[in-house]
C-alpha cells in the first residue's frame, strides 16, 4: 500500500534521506528505530508533506497513487495520519470544534453531509472513553496547556476519528508515563485491522513491548541498514546501535 | 501551501462590489452653503435644522483635518465631492415596498437583506440607507405598537423635533473635530431610534447602509436614545461598489441611555476595501460615542471591522451615571495595503462605573493595524474600574500592529488592569491543521476564528455566522 522508491531529501540544503526504499504492506506494522538525527521524522514530515522537506528525487506511491504532488490536506484525506510528536497547540480554538470540523473535512471529501452534532458527540464520548479523555478536555484550547500525555492522546483521538489506511506515529511514545503508554498502546491495538497500515517510528523498545510490529527496520544516515522481525528491536534495546 | 491560488480568491474576495445601474440625482459638488440649503430643502428640514447645519459650517472653515492617526491618508479634495446623491424622482420616501424601484429591492437582496414582507428576516427590523437617503424601513408599524420609533433621521427631524433637538449633538458636539463638524453640516440620511420607557425592544433593529454612487460621500447620522429602563439591540452593516477611486464614509453616530437602560450596538463593517494593489476603498472616518447618562446605564459597542481602505473610528462611552457600565468588543482585520486606527475612549465621570475593553486586531499582507485607546478616570469617579485586553495576530512578516493605550487616572480609588499579547500564525500551526484534512485557507480561518472568538460571540446570534465568514473570506488571499 505505501512504496517509497529511492527517496533523497534535503532540508534546509542539508540532504537527510539517502536512496530510501521501504515497501509497506496492507495490514502491516512497521517500526522505524535509529539515532537522533538518523533522518527518522524526516521520513515521517516527508510524507505527510511538511513545507521545506524538499523531495530532490524518488517515488512514494500511496495505494497506488503518487503522493509527493499532493498537497498536506490530500494527503490527510487521502488516508494518512501522522500523529506529531510534538502536537502543535490552537489557542482559541477549542478541541471539541476543532474535531468536529476535521471529522467534517473528510466527510465532505467523501461527499457525505457534515456530521450531526449530537451523533459526533455520541462518537466523541465513545473514543474518549477508550483513551481515558475526560470529556472537559474537549471545552480547552487545542492543545494549550494540555499536559504531554494528554497531547499525545489527543492525537491518538484524532487517528481514531479520522480512519486513516495508514498511520505514522512520530514518537508517540515519548512523554508517556507508563500507564498512559498502556492506555495509548491498547487504544492503537484496538485500530489495528487488516486494512491499516502503520509506521511507528521509536527510540525505545516499550512501546513495541505493547504494539507488536511485523518488521523492524534500523536507520542510519537517512537510509535502512537493517531490517529484522521484532526481535531486531530487543536486540538494539540490549546492544545500542552500534 | 503548494498549491494555494491567490487567483481564486481575490475573484470572489469581495462579492458586494457591484453596482445597481440606477439614474441618481446629485447636488452639484462642493462644499458650501448653498450646498448644505439644498440638502436641507432636499430633506424638507425646518429652519432649526438649517441653522443648526449652518453653525456647524461656518465652524468648520476654521478647522483642519486630524493628522494624528497611524495611517497615511492622501488628501481629501472636499470641493471634489458630491454629498448628496439620491436615486432619481426620489422626492419623498415611498409609503409602501410596493412603490420602492424594483431595482433597490433587488439590490438589498443581493446584498443578502431582504425588504419584502414575505422575506424578512424574522425578528429583524431593518433600515435600508442607499447613498444619501434611507429607502425602505421594516416592521416600522409593529414597532410603533409599543411606543418604539425607528425611522430615517430625516423623518424624525419632521416627526419627532422634540427629541432630535434635545439629543443631536448632546454626546459628540458639533465642535467635536473637523469630520463630526462636517457631518454635522452636511449629514444625509441614517437611523433614528427611542425606545420608550421599560420597553425592551423585542427585536434586532439594523440599518443597512450601502454606497452606490461614485464620487459621492455618505454622511450618515444616526441617534439612539434609550429612554429609563428600555432595552435595545441595534445592528448596522456597510458595504459599496468596487471603484478605482476613494471614497468618503464619515458617520456621526450618538447613543443615549437614561437610567437603567442598556444599548447594545453592533457593527459589521465590510465597506470596499480596495484591491490587492491598495488601489480604491472607502475612508470610513467615523465618530461614535455613546453616553451612559443615567444611573446604572449600560452601553456596549461591537464591532467587526473588515473592510474599507482606512479605518479610523473610536466608538467610545462616556459614563456620567453613577454604576454605569460601557463595553468595547471589537476585531479588526486588515489585509493587503488596508489601514485601520480604531479603539475606544472610556470616560469615567460617575461612581463605581466600569468599563471593559476586548479588541483583537489581525493584520496580514502589507496592512497596517492600530489599537488607540484612552481610559479616563475623573475626580469624582470613585471606585471606578477598567479592564483592557488588547491582542493582536500578525499573518505573514510584512503587515504591522500597533497599540497604543492611553490611561489618564484623577481617582485614586480606581483601578485598571491591562493585557496585550501579540502573536503570529505559524506555519507549524497550519500545517498541523492541513495534515488533519483542512486547506490553507480552512486552517487559517479556524486559527484566527479562534482567536476571535470571544468578540464575535458578542454579536447578536443572526449575525455571527455571517461575521464568522466574513472574518475568513477578509483574510483569502494571504496564506501562500
Amino acid at each position: 500500500m505505501l512504496e517509497i522508491k529511492n527517496l533523497n531529501v534535503t532540508v534546509e540544503e542539508k540532504q537527510i534521506l539517502k536512496n530510501l526504499n521501504l515497501n509497506i504492506g496492507k495490514g502491516e506494522i512497521h517500526a522505524i528505530m535509529g539515532p537522533n538525527g538518523s533522518g527518522k521524522s524526516t521520513i515521517a514530515h516527508t510524507l505527510a508533506g511538511k513545507p521545506n522537506y524538499n523531495v530532490d528525487s524518488g517515488e512514494v506511491n500511496l495505494n497506488g497513487e503518487d503522493l509527493l504532488s499532493k498537497d498536506p490536506y490530500e494527503r490527510s484525506l487521502n488516508g494518512l495520519f501522522l500523529a506529531f510528536q510534538y502536537p502543535i497547540e490552537l489557542p482559541g480554538v477549542t478541541n471539541a470544534s476543532y474535531l468536529k470540523q476535521i471529522v467534517n473535512a473528510h466527510r465532505k471529501s467523501r461527499k457525505e453531509t457534515p456530521i450531526d452534532a449530537g451523533e459526533f458527540l455520541k462518537i466523541l464520548k465513545e473514543k474518549s472513553k477508550l483513551l481515558d479523555i475526560p470529556m472537559d478536555m474537549h471545552s480547552r484550547f487545542v492543545n494549550a496547556g494540555f499536559s504531554g500525555g494528554e497531547k499525545k492522546k489527543n492525537e491518538v483521538l484524532q487517528m481514531d476519528l479520522l480512519n486513516p489506511s495508514l498511520i505514522i506515529m512520530d514518537e508517540t511514545d515519548s512523554g508517556l508515563d507508563v500507564d498512559a503508554l498502556k492506555t495509548t498502546a491498547d487504544a492503537i491495538n484496538k485500530l489495528r485491522n487488516d486494512e491499516r497500515s502503520f509506521i511507528i517510528i521509536t527510540h525505545y523498545l516499550r512501546l513495541l513491548e505493547y504494539i507488536e510490529p511485523d518488521y523492524v527496520h534500523v536507520f542510519q544516515n537517512g537510509s535502512v541498514i537493517e531490517t529484522g522481525d521484532k526481535t531486531l528491536a530487543s536486540r538494539i534495546d540490549q546492544e545500542g546501535y552500534s | 501551501m503548494n498549491k494555494v491560488s491567490k487567483d481564486n480568491f481575490t475573484q470572489e474576495k469581495y462579492k458586494y462590489g457591484f453596482v445597481t445601474e440606477i439614474e441618481s440625482e446629485k447636488i452639484p459638488k462642493g462644499l458650501n452653503e448653498d450646498v448644505i440649503k439644498l440638502i436641507s430643502k432636499k430633506k424638507n428640514e425646518p429652519e432649526w435644522m438649517l441653522e443648526w447645519r449652518l453653525s456647524a459650517f461656518k465652524r468648520l472653515e476654521n478647522m483642519s483635518v486630524p493628522k494624528w492617526a497611524k495611517a497615511e491618508i492622501d488628501e481629501i479634495e472636499f470641493q471634489d465631492l458630491y454629498y448628496y446623491s439620491s436615486p432619481k424622482d426620489f422626492k419623498e420616501k415611498p409609503k409602501s415596498l410596493d412603490e420602492v424601484d424594483p431595482k433597490l429591492l433587488e439590490t438589498y437582496e443581493k446584498l443578502g437583506i431582504p425588504l419584502k414582507e414575505q422575506k424578512v428576516l424574522a425578528g429583524v427590523a431593518v433600515d435600508a440607507v442607499f447613498d444619501s437617503v434611507s429607502v425602505a424601513t421594516t416592521f416600522k408599524e409593529k414597532l410603533n405598537e409599543i411606543g418604539v420609533i425607528f425611522c430615517p433621521i430625516s423623518e424624525a427631524i419632521q416627526k419627532h423635533p422634540e427629541l432630535v433637538k434635545k439629543y443631536i449633538g448632546s454626546v459628540i458636539p458639533v465642535t467635536d473635530h473637523f469630520y463630526a463638524t462636517l457631518n454635522s453640516a452636511v449629514f444625509s440620511d441614517g437611523s433614528f431610534v427611542y425606545i420608550p420607557k421599560g420597553v425592551k425592544c423585542p427585536m434586532e433593529l439594523s440599518t443597512y447602509f450601502r454606497i452606490n454612487a461614485s464620487e459621492t460621500g455618505q454622511f450618515e447620522r444616526t441617534l439612539i436614545i434609550a429612554d429609563e429602563g428600555s432595552y435595545v439591540s441595534y445592528l448596522e452593516g456597510c458595504t459599496a461598489p468596487m471603484r478605482d477611486e476613494n471614497q468618503l464614509h464619515a458617520a456621526n453616530v450618538e447613543l443615549v441611555a437614561l437610567d437603567d437602560a442598556e444599548i447594545k450596538y453592533s457593527t459589521v463593517q465590510n465597506w470596499y476595501p480596495g484591491d490587492e494593489n491598495g488601489k480604491g476603498g472607502i475612508y470610513n472616518f467615523v465618530t461614535k460615542r455613546g453616553l451612559c447618562k443615567g444611573k446604572n446605564s449600560k452601553i456596549s459597542w461591537t464591532q467587526i471591522e473588515t473592510g474599507s481602505a482606512i479605518t479610523w473610528k473610536y466608538p467610545s462611552c462616556i459614563l456620567r451615571g453613577d454604576n454605569s457600565t460601557g463595553e468595547f468588543y471589537s476585531v479588526a482585520i486588515t489585509n493587503n495595503y488596508q489601514q485601520a486606527d480604531t479603539g475606544t475612549k472610556m470616560i469615567h465621570l460617575g461612581k463605581n462605573t466600569k468599563s471593559r475593553i476586548i479588541s483583537k486586531g489581525i493584520s496580514a499582507g502589507k496592512s497596517s493595524n492600530t489599537y488607540r485607546g484612552l481610559v479616563s478616570f475623573h475626580k469624582k469617579a470613585k471606585n471606578a474600574k477598567n479592564f483592557t485586553q488588547c491582542d493582536s495576530l500578525l499573518v505573514g512578516s510584512e503587515c504591522k500592529a500597533n497599540t497604543i493605550p492611553l490611561t489618564e487616572n484623577s481617582s485614586n480609588s480606581s483601578s485598571i488592569e491591562h493585557e496585550a499579547t501579540t502573536s503570529k500564525i505559524s506555519d507549524e500551526q497550519l500545517f498541523y491543521c492541513m495534515q488533519r484534512g483542512l486547506d490553507a485557507e480552512e486552517a487559517q480561518s479556524l486559527i484566527v476564528n479562534g482567536f476571535c472568538k470571544e468578540v464575535l460571540q458578542k454579536l447578536p446570534m443572526e449575525f455571527a455566522v455571517e461575521a464568522q465568514k466574513l472574518v475568513s473570506i477578509s483574510l483569502e488571499g494571504s496564506v501562500g
